[in-house]
């Protein structure tokens, strides 16, 4: 459960993004606060992607507001993705530097402070110290994922962007990974926003699930909740309904 | 301006070429063999015409001269290419770096990687072929800030070009030098030119520089007003591609080709 005290470290006002007539994001509003792990599901093209970017600042919504520690994102992007980072299936960090050459540039951009140490740190904790000098290209896509959260981790920061985080590692692996963005939540108190396809995983790491679909937050709060509330043997079979409706919704 | 992030993009390149020496091949095999190339044909042409003209400060001055705005073209739009082909926009951006961060950390490679080719040319061209710079005096200096300026700038308005039209434009890049060397009037007098070409000549800075050169050359010395010209030009140059790149990012970031950067995804 989340602390009654949590503060919200993300806060999303009304966003919308428009692509000529498609609308990709409708009206989304949610926040994640401070110790807590959303989960951000929905089909494929829902746009919860979409709703990623336009928090990372590499995609201007077409209207709403998204706060960061209290930071206006359009105002001052900078600032507000100091607070910020993120790890992605589909953002591998560039295969011809070794791991260490990548956490440190990285860690200068973030303006990681006694970045050496920093990055000691997060190779220990991701257990990459012997692929340290490595380059990144020749990793598996496990070792990659591993250091794209490594990378994610450097900075401390307050809000964790995961998209699809597990989506190509082995099971053990992606439970150690659940493990440990649990653990950067409740010890750190970080704020994660997570996207996952494994209703399995969302079901056993996020305090509280989104599902989008075609743009729009159709359904929202504790997995265990939603389940019941919905009469669902499953958050998969919840899932399933909604996509199915929704799509016949828009047929 | 965050001089850690500058120098992350600089340690970025660095890494890169300490990573894989073969990158530092292209910065000098190409200027290599073009000094050897017009050396031997300028110590030719002085033997046929005797002593009346030497071509060697006139010609092969002018090669190293271009050859170097071209090195310092492609050391901004190599390094930007780099992220490019590593696909690693998404991960650069998505961070506090500002764009004026990002093109600094471009320029300041461009500074280390076109010395090294200039280096590499002024030994060769004065160690094989006896070229010397000191008859062109202190106009040198202008000189050589125009063409820096003029190929910091054209680097970041090929980047821009790259960024609005995706990677497979890259091919457009490259030969930007080329084209323009015959409007520039590197080896010839621009009055050599029909109108047309000169009404071109005259909007593009580098044509002042290679006319002083041959003014001195000539025994006259270059005119101070064309070469201060030349040199805000230049500087106008930098202001127009920095501002079309910061045009082309915000599109970017509108539309999505950030997160989505590829050959496909863009229209």
């Amino acid at each position: 459960m989340i602390p009654a005290n949590s503060t919200a470290v993300l806060s999303v006002q009304g966003l919308c993004k428009t692509y000529g007539q498609t609308v990709a994001v409708n009206d989304v509003s949610f926040a994640v606060n401070r110790g807590e792990i959303v989960g951000l599901v929905g089909p494929n093209g829902a746009g919860k992607t979409t709703t990623i970017n336009m928090i990372l600042g590499v995609l201007e919504p077409t209207a709403g507001a998204i706060r960061i520690a209290g930071v206006d994102l359009a105002k001052r992007p900078s600032e507000a993705l100091s607070n910020t980072n993120f790890a992605a299936v589909y953002a591998p960090l560039p295969g011809n530097l070794t791991v260490e050459q990548n956490l440190r540039v990285f860690g200068m951009i973030y303006g990681v402070k006694a970045l050496g140490a920093r990055i000691e740190a997060v190779l220990d904790e991701f257990d990459l110290l012997r692929f340290r000098r490595q380059k990144c290209g020749v990793l598996s896509s496990g070792e990659q994922t591993r250091v794209g959260l490594a990378k994610a981790m450097l900075n401390n920061p307050q809000l964790l962007l995961l998209d699809e985080p597990t989506a190509s590692i082995d099971p053990s692996s992606a439970r150690d990974i659940r493990a440990r963005i649990r653990n950067f939540a409740a010890e750190r108190q970080g704020a994660v926003l997570w996207t996952s396809h494994n209703m399995y995983e969302v079901t056993e790491v996020c305090h509280r699930v989104l599902f989008l679909a075609q743009g729009r937050i159709l359904l929202q709060g504790e997995p265990d909740a939603l389940i019941r509330e919905h009469g669902a043997a499953t958050l998969e079979d919840l899932f399933v309904s909604v996509a199915q409706q929704s799509l016949e919704a828009e047929a | 301006m965050n001089p850690s992030r500058v120098a992350a993009i600089v340690l970025r390149q660095i890494y890169l070429y300490r990573g894989s020496p073969v990158r530092l091949l292209p910065m000098i095999a190409w200027v290599t063999i073009d000094i050897v190339l017009w050396g031997f044909i300028t110590r030719y042409l002085n033997t046929v015409t005797g002593a009346r003209f030497n071509f060697v400060p006139a010609i092969l001055g002018a090669v190293l001269l271009w050859d170097f705005l071209t090195r310092v073209m492609q050391g901004v739009t190599t390094a930007f290419f780099e992220d490019v082909w590593s696909r690693n926009f998404l991960n650069i951006f998505a961070t506090p770096l500002k764009v004026s961060e990002y093109l600094s950390g471009l320029v300041i490679t461009a500074i280390g990687t076109s010395l090294v080719g200039l280096l590499a040319m002024l030994v060769l061209a004065s160690g094989l072929f006896g070229l010397s710079f000191v008859s062109y005096g202190l106009a040198l200096i202008p000189f050589v800030l125009v063409l820096f300026l003029t190929g910091i700038a054209l680097g970041v308005f090929g980047a821009s070009i790259v960024l609005r039209l995706g990677p497979a434009s890259e091919w457009l890049i490259w030969p930007i030098p080329s084209i323009l060397s015959p409007f520039v009037g590197v080896f010839y007098p621009l009055s050599t030119l029909p109108r047309w070409m000169q009404a071109v000549s005259r909007l593009l800075a580098p044509s002042y520089v290679f006319e002083g050169m041959r003014a001195i050359v000539a025994g006259k010395g270059p005119a101070p007003g064309l070469l201060a010209l030349s040199c805000g030009m230049a500087v106008g140059y930098i202001v127009l591609a920095c501002l079309t790149f910061t045009l082309v990012y915000r599109h970017a970031i509108r539309t999505g080709l950030i997160a989505r950067y590829s050959a496909e995804s863009v229209g």
